[in-house]
């Protein structure tokens, strides 16, 4: 970071513009992020109503959902994850091109919802892959959608090209193979995958 | 050497193919750098629903598949020509009437006869 933020702006306004290569790398990328063309249960009804003309997803670059895992950055996890479901979300997900993003809407997808109890229901998607962003809601608001949307922008936005922090994809080292759960005899194996998820400590 | 005719053309010639590799090598720096490869037998699968495929592709079908559709398809027509009868049901008369229900025999005649050839059995 040679350029700091207000000579920057002095120099915006005089018709010079500096930058830095991971500037605008991750402004290319959170700018041209392709969500992938599946909905789950109802809240892919406010998911498809947040890309038409009235919420228009197409302002930040998102309009093109693509009906093919290969094509597509972001997963948008629009509603309840059945058991029976869970193994092809998670193959789906791990048949995205790298750099993938993961958008978690609703009350469901986070944790279960109001079909937490069930049997056959996962309880959040997170269970199995890394999840960026979190939205409750039952169903949330197109604008809550937008949020989130914008909050992964931020996201990207924030990620360094080199060092500890940057994303997964720029790391030879990482694999990008999420291990695919089966149906056992009572529920999914294994239950979780222990490297995204962890059981979480309940502090009474 | 500059004194040869072809000169410019080799300069020429030289410029071109850099014009058309250059953005090519770029291209794959780009991608060696910045985004890495991360195959893995997942990711390469075929399929690309969610499910994992089954079997083999390359199935064939028995060409006397074609007697089996040419039956769906009369019965197909068969429903057009229902449907305007049966609107039109409350104002006809009797001979209409039988008139349709020979032509539905007659068809279920055919089906009967098909059926007793073995042409509905599969494989």
């Amino acid at each position: 970071m040679a350029v700091e933020e207000g000579l920057k702006i002095e120099l915006g306004k005089q018709g010079v513009f500096v930058t830095t290569i991971e500037e605008l790398y991750n402004w290319g990328r959170r700018s041209s992020v392709w969500p992938m063309q599946f909905g789950l249960a109802c809240c892919a009804i406010e998911m498809i109503a947040t890309t038409m003309a009235r919420y228009d997803l197409a302002r930040f670059g998102a309009e093109v959902f693509r009906p093919s895992p290969r094509q597509a950055d972001l997963m948008i996890i629009s509603g309840t994850v059945t058991k029976k479901m869970a193994p092809q979300v998670v193959r789906l997900y791990n048949q995205m091109a790298e750099p993938r993003y993961v958008i978690a809407m609703g009350a469901c997808a986070i944790s279960g919802g109001p079909f937490k109890q069930g049997y056959n229901v996962l309880k959040g998607i997170d269970r199995y892959i890394p999840v960026d962003v979190h939205i409750p809601g039952c169903p949330p608001r197109p604008e809550a959608l937008l949020q989130a949307f914008i909050t992964l922008q931020k996201k990207i936005t924030g990620q360094p090209l080199t060092g500890e922090d940057r994303p997964r994809h720029l790391d030879a080292e990482a694999q990008g193979e999420f291990p695919v759960p089966h149906q056992g005899e009572h529920d999914l194996e294994p239950t979780a995958n222990k490297g995204v998820w962890t059981v979480p400590v309940v502090i009474r | 050497m500059t004194s040869s005719p072809y000169f410019s053309l080799a300069v020429l010639f030289v410029a071109a193919l850099g014009f058309g590799l250059a953005p090519l090598g770029l291209a794959w720096l780009w991608a060696k750098v910045y985004s890495p490869a991360k195959p893995n037998a997942i990711k390469n699968a075929i399929y690309e629903c969610g499910l994992e495929s089954k079997g083999d592709a390359w199935v064939q079908f028995r060409s006397a598949y074609y007697l089996y559709a040419i039956i769906f398809l009369i019965f197909d027509v068969e429903a057009v020509f229902l449907l305007p009868f049966a609107v039109a049901f409350t104002g006809l008369g009797a001979a209409a009437c039988v008139a349709m229900l020979v032509f539905v025999v007659m068809l279920v005649e055919g089906l009967a006869w098909a059926w007793a050839k073995g042409v509905l059995t599969w494989a």
